[in-house]
């Protein structure tokens, strides 16, 4: 569980970054979702920071933090947007700053 | 490290409880517009406020997709046009120049057709004022506001008598839309200058060249908060009601920074207010049932909505480095599904709302009236409402819609965010011959704190 990850410095400086996203997938559970997600992220040169996927009562749930810096982030929006329709899950892209505003003082 | 419960928790609350960030406002100056040729002075506010707000949408949409949280509505205010149209014998030109500046930049709203006449009306503000039935009938983005009353200078009884008047002329001139032009108007008692929120937005003298205000919200979210706390005594409540408003506001503060960052504009402030929608789930009645009444407007309300209110601003106020504007919980009675249902019930009468608007902001909200009400009624509620407002040092406004061809109990239909009312019933007896007074009210002790 990331929630015993250690908040180092790296962790905290990439959360700082303006260039932070989370990616989160949810819906029912089913063979390759994370390589799906994963793989367009990897072709559209997003990094992955940090994952932490969990099942519950059959609903997939899956929160990536990942480093858009050296990516377009409309594109990576819309195809991951796609990807989700193709594969009945919902897929989000957010900017970090929106948890870090709600959950961080 | 993300935890997450908490990136859950934020969709859930975007999703299922309708967190959102209800307006981001550009307030623009429209001083540097001012002329005495009609044709030159509206062609410089169209040209301020095409280029000044030109990204504005745009941008609104660019953070709204890529921070996931929706933003309902982008907005303009300018300065109040009646300070730039003192060399104009008419001052409907300039809102029709509004109109269409509104249209071009893509923005619903624009706020500021407005006068501040809180403590006597210039040649151009008795212009303006009469001139509203004409320019709310004609536009249809512009929106105005007028100041009546100040807790520092008293209440302009002759001013308010214009606004009835205004207020009765314009629901006649669009009764084909059940009056709905009286919607784009509120008459205040110490207007704010800086509120980002429609009808009564405007770009204060005091405000800069132009500034980003953002105007929060989130009863769905406050609503679901309490769910949680059934039994729990009244401080338990309060503790909960401050730490949701205190993460909604962080929520309006980032994009508020992040707006002003985008656009190059000075950030102004946060407006920390509980804004409803006719939606279900994003209603303050709601909350009001949740803290334990068996429908809004019954007794307990006004305590309720004290307790609320109070909350809200002191969650908010900790999370935003600039708070203004109207800050508190909004009631207005069309836009809240709550207070629609507790009025087609009976529960909520004219009486109580303005008790209740001691406590809150803004005031006697989205109110319909009986078409036959005379302009010396709508203008004696709007008296009642600015004593509550001047005599408590707070911001009330009265945004009533008498609608033609109906009476009480009929039910009217605005359409979408503005909702529908049924007409409340409105007592019988007549203010005529105090509102033949005129002359103004003095300011009340509590004005003078020197």
């Amino acid at each position: 569980m990331s929630d015993n990850h250690p908040e180092t410095d790296a962790y905290r400086a990439a959360r700082r970054r303006e260039t932070t996203a989370v990616v989160t997938v949810l819906g029912r559970d089913q063979k390759g979702i994370i390589a799906k997600t994963s793989g367009i992220l990897y072709e559209c040169g997003v990094n992955i920071l940090d994952l932490n996927q969990t099942i519950l009562d059959d609903v997939f749930n899956m929160v990536m933090l990942v480093d858009v810096s050296g990516a377009d982030f409309n594109a990576v929006q819309e195809r991951l947007t796609q990807l989700g329709d193709a594969i009945g899950q919902q897929i989000r892209i957010q900017r970090a700053a929106i948890f870090d505003a709600m959950h961080r003082v | 490290m993300i935890d997450p419960r908490e990136v859950l928790d934020t969709l859930r609350m975007i999703d299922l409880e309708k967190l959102d960030v209800r307006t981001i406002t550009m307030g623009i100056s429209l001083l540097g517009c001012v002329s005495d040729d009609a044709e030159r002075l509206s062609r410089r506010v169209y040209d301020t406020v095409t280029t000044r707000a030109e990204r504005l949408v745009s941008v609104g949409e660019e953070i709204e997709r890529e921070f996931g949280v929706p933003i309902v509505n982008k907005r303009i205010s300018v300065t109040p046009v009646a300070l730039i149209t003192g060399a104009l014998s008419d001052p409907v030109p300039v809102a029709r120049a509004l109109d269409r500046a509104a249209k071009a930049t893509g923005v619903h709203f624009i706020g500021g057709y407005a006068a501040l006449a809180q403590k006597g009306m210039t040649t151009a503000d008795r212009a303006l004022i009469e001139s509203l039935p004409e320019a709310l009938s004609e536009t249809e983005r512009v929106c105005s506001a007028v100041n009546v009353a100040s807790t520092r200078a008293g209440i302009d009884m002759d001013a308010i008598a214009l606004c009835g008047k205004a207020v009765k002329d314009i629901s006649l001139r669009t009764a084909a839309q059940d009056g709905f032009g009286c919607a784009k108007l509120v008459v205040f008692a110490n207007a704010v200058e800086d509120n980002p929120f429609m009808a009564g937005a405007f770009h204060g003298p005091g405000e800069g060249d132009w500034s980003i205000n953002v105007g929060v919200s989130g009863p769905g979210v406050v609503k679901r908060a309490l769910e949680n706390m059934r039994g729990a005594p009244c401080d338990e409540v309060a503790e909960q009601i401050k730490r949701t408003a205190f993460r909604v506001t962080r929520v309006g503060q980032m994009v508020a920074r992040e707006a002003a960052r985008r656009l190059g504009a000075p950030f102004g402030i946060v407006d920390l207010s509980l804004a409803p929608t006719p939606a279900q789930g994003d209603s303050v009645a709601r909350i009001l049932e949740e803290i334990g009444l068996d429908v809004c407007g019954g007794p307990g309300s006004t305590a309720a909505l004290a307790l609320l209110n109070d909350a809200v601003k002191k969650g908010g106020v900790m999370a935003s480095s600039h708070v203004g504007g109207l800050s508190g919980a909004f009631i207005p009675l069309s836009e809240d599904i709550g207070m629609i249902e507790a009025a087609e019930r009976g529960a909520l009468c004219l009486e109580k709302l303005e008790a209740m608007t001691c406590v809150c902001s803004v005031g006697l909200d989205m109110i319909a009236l009986p078409g036959e009400v005379t302009w010396q009624t709508i203008s004696a509620i709007i008296a009642d409402e600015a004593a509550i407002g001047v005599v408590n040092n707070k911001t009330t406004g009265a945004r009533l819609i008498p609608v033609p061809g109906k009476k009480a109990g009929d039910v009217v239909e605005f359409g979408g965010l503005f909702g529908r009312a049924p007409i409340l019933p409105v007592k019988e007896y007549s203010a005529e011959r105090f509102m033949s007074r005129g002359g103004r009210i003095p300011a009340p002790l509590t004005g003078v704190r020197n």
